[in-house]
């Protein structure tokens, strides 16, 4: 050991800045990959979110002309798309190809070169879709950017009422982003399979490898055929084919359904990793371990199934027919039950729990809340009746925001807060953290209670402006307040991340006291993650060693 | 790493997990699957929608021929990876050999079909909604048979050079997987397109 320990100096550190950049683009390192996924989803994240403000500016006061129609259009479309397939995606495939195997005792991913390329092409996507504001006109002169709205809804698609290529960037974007995720979600399942550490039975693994399983799952029959829908328009847009062509007897619905297909279980491939940062962070902060192991399991591998037979709730006002509405309306009902079952399950842990308010564990709090609302207007819109009076308002756009913000993006914070010690060897500062999370919790409701209530009032999605006298103008300009909030606050996020990682106090390798296997490594893990392979006995490998008179492995 | 919390490493009891190549195929099988399904959910609804001719009783001929070859492969290309097995590495390059020889048959006989409906009977991409959907998931289906011979060729190809061995075996395995699921994809595609559709 004496002649290892001996000072020798890092090659890294005598080369230039294009050394480093030859290091990251050609890395396969699981934890260098994880980590420009994350870089990549936060760019996106800050560009889409500044479309966010755009939106909200146009909408603050009635009869608005900040932006035009047309931009409007793009505006929404691009904020939609970007967030879910350039934030939500990586972001969530970033902390796994991090987190998992270093959770599971290995030393990388099954296939760390099909890592590279997943993420890769991935980012093509998104550079591709961003493109399409220079190029997307090409020689017809028709618009910049896609404006089809990010469900682009046939005959919008159609080579007549979208010309120029903005559909096409769209389309390909899609498509190929949908490759990497294909690419990187196989990765997850052969590692999570085929490389656990000896003692790792997939019994012990920890919550968040199990549901990043499910959520791997998921990505091959969602992803898939969303791909497939991809394929079709663009054989109707380049080779003249009629999938969607009502005019040759297509059918515009067919578009919806394959849409929603993918649609749908996409809210749960996008939720599931966020249960998975609330599984370990949750009891962590409690000071104990997380309540029915087996029930969170069954419950995480039901919402995988259930999800896939919920997607028509999407098309109620179609006139579908009463069978499948009830049938939709049933199972969309069903899906709360293993939700419910984990919420109960989180608050157990919570109950006598030794519980520390770290930011990260506010955030979880928040989640927990925000989440059960989210669920209870989730419960109303399944409703068909009440759907068709709502579907397509504001009320609508409320409901999955709450989600999609209110739950996901609280326990992206929270994940943030909790494993950047891990990743930086430097903890985030709790101080910027409390500015953090009230201003971001305060800026949340602002804007997404106070919008359930113009979308009451009758207020469409997607309009880009408002009369006066409607009534909404009060609402608007609550809801467009929250925004500068949640602004400021991300900010404020940003500046924590920069200066923590200079400034920040050094962490070690088990700040938390925690219990899975990352954290036995130090504080950046060496690019080999372990020294030695580990072997665990339990599902709190570290409690054990921690407590060897008491091991858990006497209790399972 | 002194920092590091080090965990204890006992022996274990006997600790064996999948293969990751066959898991990493299944995976990508599943993520196929899912594609091929909504190919066929569109071309089953499509059936008997299209406002225009030809329909597919007047163009389309069962191939026979064509299919046998295809299916047979499947029986030929599991013998390759028996005898890669076993150590055989010739007789594998011939069972390889007669895979991609009936899998090229199979490609052969779509491209003449293909050539047939496209000049003979005027069907393409854009006729009607039998040509897009026709033409689509039959050509889903050739491409990945090309995707197979491809990578079953270079196999051959490095057989013959003398660059396989017996520890190769897994690795054609991954290979043969792939195969089979194309053909069994295939008896999908043959009943929807020729005996449901036409």
């Amino acid at each position: 050991m004496a002649t290892q320990t001996q000072v020798t100096v890092n090659p890294a550190l005598e080369r230039g800045w294009l050394y480093h950049v030859q290091d990251w683009v050609t890395t396969v390192d699981h934890k260098k990959i994880g980590l420009m996924y994350i870089a990549y989803a936060l760019i996106f994240l800050v560009i889409a979110g500044v479309e966010a403000i755009l939106m909200r500016i146009q909408l603050l006061v009635p009869n608005n002309n900040f932006v035009s129609p047309e931009v409007f259009n793009r505006l929404f479309t691009m904020h939609g798309t970007t967030m879910v397939f350039f934030v939500g995606m990586p972001i969530l495939f970033g902390f796994g190809n991090y987190l998992v195997p270093l959770m599971i005792g290995a030393r990388d991913m099954a296939f760390p070169r099909l890592n590279a390329f997943s993420f890769w092409v991935s980012a093509f996507g998104g550079l591709l879709l961003y493109f399409s504001y220079f190029a997307g006109s090409g020689l017809y002169g028709a618009g910049t950017a896609p404006d089809v709205g990010w469900f682009a809804y046939a005959p919008l698609t159609a080579r007549v009422f979208s010309p120029g290529h903005s559909t096409d960037y769209w389309t390909l974007s899609i498509l190929i982003s949908g490759i990497g995720n294909i690419g990187t979600a196989l990765n997850i399942v052969a590692t999570t399979l085929c490389m656990r550490c000896p003692g790792m039975k997939l019994s012990r693994m920890p919550l968040l490898v199990w549901l990043y399983l499910v959520v791997s799952g998921l990505v091959f029959v969602t992803i898939s055929p969303l791909t497939a829908a991809q394929i079709m328009l663009l054989i109707d847009r380049y080779l003249g084919g009629h999938f969607f062509d009502t005019q040759a007897g297509g059918s515009a619905v067919l578009w919806m359904h394959f849409f929603w297909i993918f649609g749908h279980p996409e809210v749960y491939i996008l939720v599931l990793p966020a249960f998975a940062f609330a599984n370990e962070i949750i009891p962590v902060f409690s000071r104990k371990a997380v309540f029915g192991y087996p029930a969170m399991v069954a419950a995480s591998i039901g919402i995988g199934f259930i999800s896939l037979s919920v997607w028509a709730h999407h098309m109620f006002t179609v006139g579908m027919g009463p069978g499948p509405n009830a049938f939709f309306t049933f199972s969309t009902m069903v899906i709360s039950v293993p939700t419910g079952i984990k919420i109960f399950n989180w608050l157990a842990t919570l109950w006598g729990g030794n519980i520390h308010f770290t930011t990260a564990m506010k955030f979880a709090i928040g989640f927990l809340f925000q989440f059960l609302v989210a669920g209870l207007t989730g419960i109303m819109l399944s409703v068909s009746p009440f759907d068709w009076q709502l579907a397509g308002s504001y009320f609508l756009v409320a409901h999955f925001h709450y989600v999609l913000v209110g739950a996901i993006l609280f326990m992206i914070f929270s994940a943030f807060y909790y494993w950047y010690p891990k990743i930086t060897g430097r903890m985030l500062s709790e101080k910027l953290g409390s500015w953090h999370f009230w201003l971001f919790l305060i800026g949340f409701h602002l804007t997404f209670d106070f919008m359930h209530i113009p979308g009451i009032l009758g207020m469409p999605r997607r309009i880009y402006t408002y009369e006066a006298d409607r009534g909404w103008a009060i609402w608007n300009m609550i809801v467009s307040s929250g925004a500068f909030f949640q602004a400021v606050a991300t900010l404020i996020f940003v500046w924590n991340l920069v200066a923590s990682y200079f400034k920040g106090e050094k962490a070690g390798p088990d700040p938390w006291d925690a219990w899975t296997l990352e954290w036995s490594t130090s504080s950046p893990p060496p690019s080999y993650n372990f020294a030695t392979i580990p072997t665990v006995e339990s599902r709190r490998p570290l409690w054990d060693r921690k407590h060897p008179e008491e091991p858990d492995a006497h209790y399972e | 790493m002194s920092t590091a919390v080090a965990i204890p490493h006992q022996p274990i009891e006997e600790w064996k997990l999948p293969s990751r190549g066959i898991v990493g195929m299944a995976c990508l099988i599943i993520a196929e699957s899912a594609i091929f399904i909504i190919f066929v959910v569109a071309y089953l609804f499509y059936i008997g929608k299209s406002l225009t001719g030809p329909t597919p009783r007047e163009v389309l001929e069962i191939p026979w021929f064509a299919t046998v070859c295809l299916l047979s492969s499947s029986i030929t290309v599991h013998f390759a990876v028996q005898s890669l097995r076993s150590a055989k590495v010739n007789l594998c390059a011939a069972w390889l050999a007669a895979t991609v020889l009936l899998g090229g048959i199979f490609i052969a006989a779509t491209a003449m079909e293909w050539y047939d409906l496209i000049y003979h009977y005027g069907l393409t991409v854009r006729t009607n909604l039998f040509g897009t959907t026709f033409y689509s998931l039959v050509g889903l289906h050739a491409s990945h048979v090309i995707v197979g011979l491809l990578m079953l060729g270079l196999t051959l190809i490095f057989a013959l050079m003398g660059k396989v061995n017996q520890h190769h075996a897994e690795r054609l395995e991954v290979i043969s997987i792939y195969w089979h699921f194309v053909d069994a994809v295939w008896v999908v595609v043959f009943t929807v397109v020729y005996i449901v559709g036409r």
